[in-house]
């Protein structure tokens, strides 16, 4: 098993525990945390297919890099609106499903 | 764009354009608003006569743009259009004096003045258009702008009534649609062309043909008020009077029954109709409307709801006259389209001024009004016995033709329709002529109106003589030029033979 | 090419504006902001002049050549997408300087979200590479749940966390399927997938999660769950945006890659799929929009219903004739079109009745034709268009497609298209008759200003023009894409 394969497998298993993370937990830092993890999962299949025999390839790391600054965005967006959702309604989930 | 174009364009703006202004107008200016009305009807009676006077010198009036690839918008003035633009021209001239006088003192009226306007942009537009795609824009635009005049007066009922009415004719206009974008496919633009342009195709598509025509049918026989699509009607009645002398006696009814003569005439083709054997079924469906309506009618105490249920049943006479093969069919048909809008739109009138004045609305409250209200009882008694079809008035002679073309069409059956829905006619008119002028009131009349010097407000009588003198002249008169049997005459000579 | 300058400025304006309003001072924002919008419409007026008389074109932002450089592409739908964004994000933020106006100073922060709003969708429709539509649509997605959150109350606050959560997956799914693409083909640029693209396994597979995250984003039936607390549940203005135009762009690329894979890879099985999603959308969104009882949430099922006619595109072009496909294409643009316009409309007149009435309720809507008038008839052009009845965007739109469907003989789309039209009669009439009934005056709070009034009206007014001069907008929409020149 190549290394390039090995690193798409475990990016697969990844966002697959993510999305699980993100669907089943109820608390929002949870599935915030899970979404990070889904997409360290889709950044390591970025790298991992592209690697396959031809050489460095630069292009996956620009998209990474990319990935990354939007999932701090994300991730920072995320953690204002939760805080202001928990100071006006105490709740740390939210009301009903999804 | 000619001159031509510009008097077409015209006549479409004149109602448009006071829409727009009425609709900008504060409620308040009660004057100025009945000014811009009376001067805009005016003006559009001044441009279809002007327009009637170019087509029977066989000028040519056209406006078209593209909208889209295929679909073009068309205004045309041929002779079956003038017929139609003419006959609501100078309605809504007199509807707009008679609402002038009975909404006096009602909210809304700028409301009212402004969607009555669109109606007739509306009702102007079916009659100008050119094909299909311009038919079916008006012919939603009329329900469009009819809703707010049915609703008008916020009621429970005319709620209902709105929503019933709503119910049916924007399912009708979805058949509608698919019947004309189904002819696109098959046929490209659908202009219309007396003898229709639809011969030339192949037998195989004969069957999908025959489709069309009964989805279309069944889209404008809902405003046609075809049973058993005609449920709205009645309930409609709630509306105020002028609402429905003119739209439910005049446009909007007719523009279902004109959109079926469009459709027979000049998509499809008589003879190319009759060959499909298409003729029959709409026959069939028209009597059982004349039947039923006027069965119905006998059974109504409501004085509006007796006239609505004549007005299906008279609707059906033009529907059946466009069914029968053979020019006479024909002008019995188109020339009761001018007749009957005259008459019904006189008895609503008298029915209007008979509530607006003594509080009528039950037939049985109507014991005496004769002598009351002597001028309105004579207008509803030439309006009656014209619905009756007693010579001279224009009733007659609408029946007179479609009985020969019945028989030149080998369809006797068709005659003992008409005598025996003549003879119901008369079961539920008589009566009330009868209570109008033999009857005796006992307690004294609770005067809705103070009596002035006439017998009730020159805006609501004025008008009533003046339809009632025409639909009178129209039959006495019917052999001189320009009578509309005259008219529908030239159409027939013109355009189908 | 003329106005060649206009393409990049297109993107970099709305980023400088987007920081600089968040530097200065809170008043200074509406003053920049409404200056802003001149250069930006004398770009996309350039950019269009450009394609009408030189032709589809692609551009290299800083003459870096792709695969590193970033590659942007004007073409027919492309510019008609810019001047749709430009024409309503215009008349929205005239709304919103009024509008904002009482409101409390958090929310002049709606502009420098408006401005990275409208970079990223600028963003979107000049991308030519699959990757910078993932950047777009993030930086549009983060600016909008931005904006839902500017109301500050617990059920906006939660419609915002809902509708980040749906984008966040949306955008990971459709991110995950670029990689599976670059990984197969070695290419980001849809000109370079239109080449290479072969119907495997992996392929369908990236399809697959593409078309999932962006049905997520575009909130089709039944993905629709965060759509209608967070367009029902925002500031007025913010709503007109969401429904008009950020909807639209997910589905945009979904259009693309529809487009740009071409019809070998792209399966049947799916096309028809997508369009019976649509189908239940449009039955869905028009019954619940019937049920409501609040106007904006109203308005807001309204859009989960309309998105469903969008996707009637993908049966109508698979396996088609290519006249039924131009047909199709037409029609689903000019019904993009004229939902934008109509429905930011229908939200702004919404907006107008609430604040008169000062209440969201519709039953509370009572006798409200006669004081509100014009904002009841804005409501109610916008209405005629969402309707599809003459004369209308909606309309031009519904006989296209009804006349692709009959084409392609896929007559079970016309029942979709016709009864889809009576539903929403019958939510449009709802408000209608509540407005028309006569009853007890209820106080009437407040006479909103004039721009608010005049600014619904323009979009609905021009809801209704479109349908009438559609053919040269059609033709133009064409150039530089498969269904022919025109």
């Amino acid at each position: 098993m190549s290394g390039a394969l090995v690193f798409a497998a475990s990016g697969v298993v990844l966002f697959g525990l993510g999305l699980f993370g993100f669907i089943v937990h109820r608390h929002l830092l949870r599935r915030l945390l899970a979404f990070n993890i889904m997409g360290s999962g889709s950044f390591l299949v970025l790298v991992g297919l592209a690697q396959d025999g031809r050489g460095v390839d630069p292009v996956p790391h620009a998209m990474v890099i990319t990935g990354i600054v939007v999932a701090v965005a994300s991730t920072a967006l995320a953690l204002v609106v939760f805080r202001r959702w928990y100071r006006a309604s105490g709740r740390t989930d939210l009301p009903e499903d999804t | 764009m000619d001159a031509n174009a510009l008097i077409l364009l015209g006549t479409l703006a004149t109602s448009l354009v006071s829409a727009g202004v009425i609709f900008l107008l504060a409620e308040s200016r009660h004057t100025v608003r009945s000014i811009f009305n009376l001067a805009a009807a005016l003006l559009k009676v001044i441009l279809v006569g002007w327009m009637i006077w170019g087509v029977y010198n066989a000028l040519e009036y056209e406006v078209r743009f593209t909208i889209i690839e295929g679909v073009d918008f068309i205004l045309r003035a041929d002779a079956l259009g003038m017929m139609f633009v003419g006959l609501s021209s100078v309605l809504w001239l007199f509807t707009t004096v008679y609402a002038i006088g009975y909404l006096e003192g009602a909210p809304n009226r700028s409301r009212f003045f402004g969607f009555f306007s669109l109606c007739v942009a509306s009702t102007v537009g079916i009659a100008l258009a050119g094909n299909l795609f311009t038919f079916l824009l008006f012919y939603e635009l009329l329900t469009l702008s009819t809703y707010p005049l049915v609703v008008h007066r916020g009621t429970r009922e005319s709620l209902r009534a709105g929503r019933i009415y709503l119910f049916y004719t924007l399912g009708g206009g979805a058949l509608l649609l698919l019947g004309v974008v189904a002819l696109h496919v098959l046929v490209g633009d659908t202009e219309f062309r007396p003898g229709g342009v639809l011969d030339h195709l192949d037998p195989t598509l004969y069957p999908l043909l025959v489709g069309i025509f009964a989805i279309m049918i069944i889209g404008l026989g809902v405003k046609a008020a075809l049973v058993p699509l005609h449920v709205w009607l009645p309930l409609a009645m709630v509306a105020p009077a002028p609402v429905s002398a003119l739209l439910h006696a005049v446009a909007v009814v007719k523009a279902g029954a004109f959109g079926i003569a469009r459709v027979v005439y000049d998509v499809y083709g008589i003879e190319f109709t009759f060959s499909l054997g298409l003729l029959t079924p709409l026959a069939i469906a028209a009597s059982i409307t004349i039947l039923y309506a006027s069965l119905r009618a006998l059974m109504q105490a409501d004085l509006k709801k007796r006239l609505a249920f004549s007005t299906v049943s008279q609707v059906s006479y033009i529907i059946l006259g466009i069914s029968l093969f053979g020019p006479v069919g024909t002008l019995g048909g188109l020339v009761h389209l001018l007749h009957q809008g005259l008459m019904k739109i006189t008895l609503f009138f008298c029915a209007g001024n008979y509530a607006e004045t003594l509080g009528i609305h039950k037939i049985h409250e109507l014991d005496g009004a004769g002598w009351r209200m002597p001028a309105t009882s004579v207008a509803f008694t030439l309006g009656a016995f014209g619905m009756i079809g007693v010579p001279p008035m224009a009733g007659f002679i609408s029946k007179w033709y479609l009985g020969i073309g019945a028989l030149e069409a080998g369809m006797n059956w068709v005659l003992a329709v008409l005598i025996i829905s003549s003879l119901l006619n008369a079961a539920y008119f008589l009566p009330i002529l009868y209570r109008l002028w033999f009857g005796t009131r006992e307690r004294p009349w609770c005067e809705e109106r103070a009596r002035g010097r006439y017998e009730t407000s020159m805006w609501l009588l004025l008008p009533t003589l003046a339809t009632a003198a025409f639909a009178l002249s129209a039959g006495l008169l019917a052999g001189m030029p320009f009578s509309p049997l005259y008219w529908a005459e030239l159409i027939v000579t013109r355009e189908y033979l | 090419m003329i106005g060649l300058w206009s393409i990049p400025l297109l993107f970099a304006l709305p980023l400088a504006l987007g920081i600089l309003t968040l530097l200065v001072a809170p008043a200074w924002r509406v003053r920049l902001s409404l200056l802003g919008l001149i250069p930006l419409i004398v770009a996309s007026v350039a950019v269009a002049a450009g394609l009408v008389l030189d032709g589809p074109q692609v551009y290299a932002l800083g003459d870096w050549d792709a695969p590193l450089g970033i590659n942007l592409m004007v073409d027919g739908l492309a510019v008609g997408m810019i001047l749709l964004t430009t024409l309503v994000a215009s008349l929205c933020a005239l709304y919103a300087a009024v509008y904002l106006r009482d409101l409390p100073a958090s929310s002049s922060f709606f502009w420098p979200l408006l401005w990275f709003l409208w970079a990223g969708m600028n963003g979107i429709w000049l991308a030519e590479d699959i990757f910078n539509l993932y950047v777009g649509l993030e930086v549009m997605g983060l600016a909008a749940v931005g904006m839902v959150a500017l109301r500050a109350t617990p059920p906006a606050l939660a419609a915002a966390m809902r509708y980040l959560l749906a984008a966040l997956l949306g955008s990971l799914a459709y991110l995950l399927g670029v990689a599976l693409l670059y990984a197969n083909y070695g290419t980001l640029s849809m000109a370079g997938l239109h080449e290479v693209a072969t119907p495997q396994v992996t392929t369908h597979v990236a399809l697959a999660l593409v078309i999932l995250g962006l049905l997520l984003k575009t909130a089709l039936f039944p993905l629709h769950a965060w759509l209608p607390p967070a367009h029902g549940g925002a500031l007025t203005p913010v709503s007109a945006l969401l429904s008009a135009l950020v909807i639209k762009a997910s589905f945009y690329i979904l259009l693309r890659f529809w487009i740009t894979l071409g019809p070998e890879v792209t399966p049947l099985f799916t096309a028809q799929l997508l369009g019976a999603l649509g189908a239940g959308a449009v039955f869905y969104g028009g019954w619940m929009a019937w049920r409501q009882e609040h106007l904006k949430q109203l308005v807001a099922y309204s859009t989960v219903a309309q998105i469903g006619y969008l996707f009637l595109f993908f049966p109508l072009v698979t396996g088609t004739s290519p006249e039924a496909a131009r047909l199709a294409w037409d029609g689903t643009l000019m019904m993009l079109i004229a939902h934008a316009l109509a429905k930011a409309a229908l939200f702004l007149s919404a907006g107008n009745l609430i604040l008169a009435i000062g209440s969201p309720q519709i039953s509370h809507m009572v006798g409200v034709s006669r004081f509100r008038p014009l904002s009841l008839f804005s409501f109610g052009l916008a209405g005629v268009s969402l309707m599809g009845l003459p004369p209308s965007g909606g309309f031009t739109a519904k006989w296209l497609l009804l006349h692709s469907a009959i084409l392609s003989g896929q007559w079970w789309w016309l029942v979709v298209l016709l009864i889809g039209g009576l539903l929403s009669a019958a939510y449009i009439f709802k408000v209608f008759r509540v407005s028309f009934r006569e009853g007890p005056q209820t106080d009437y709070l407040a006479t909103p200003p004039r721009v608010l009034d005049v600014t619904a009206m323009v979009l609905a007014l021009g809801a209704i023009l479109i349908g009438l001069t559609a053919y040269q907008p059609l033709h133009w929409l064409r150039l530089g894409s498969p269904f022919g020149a025109g």
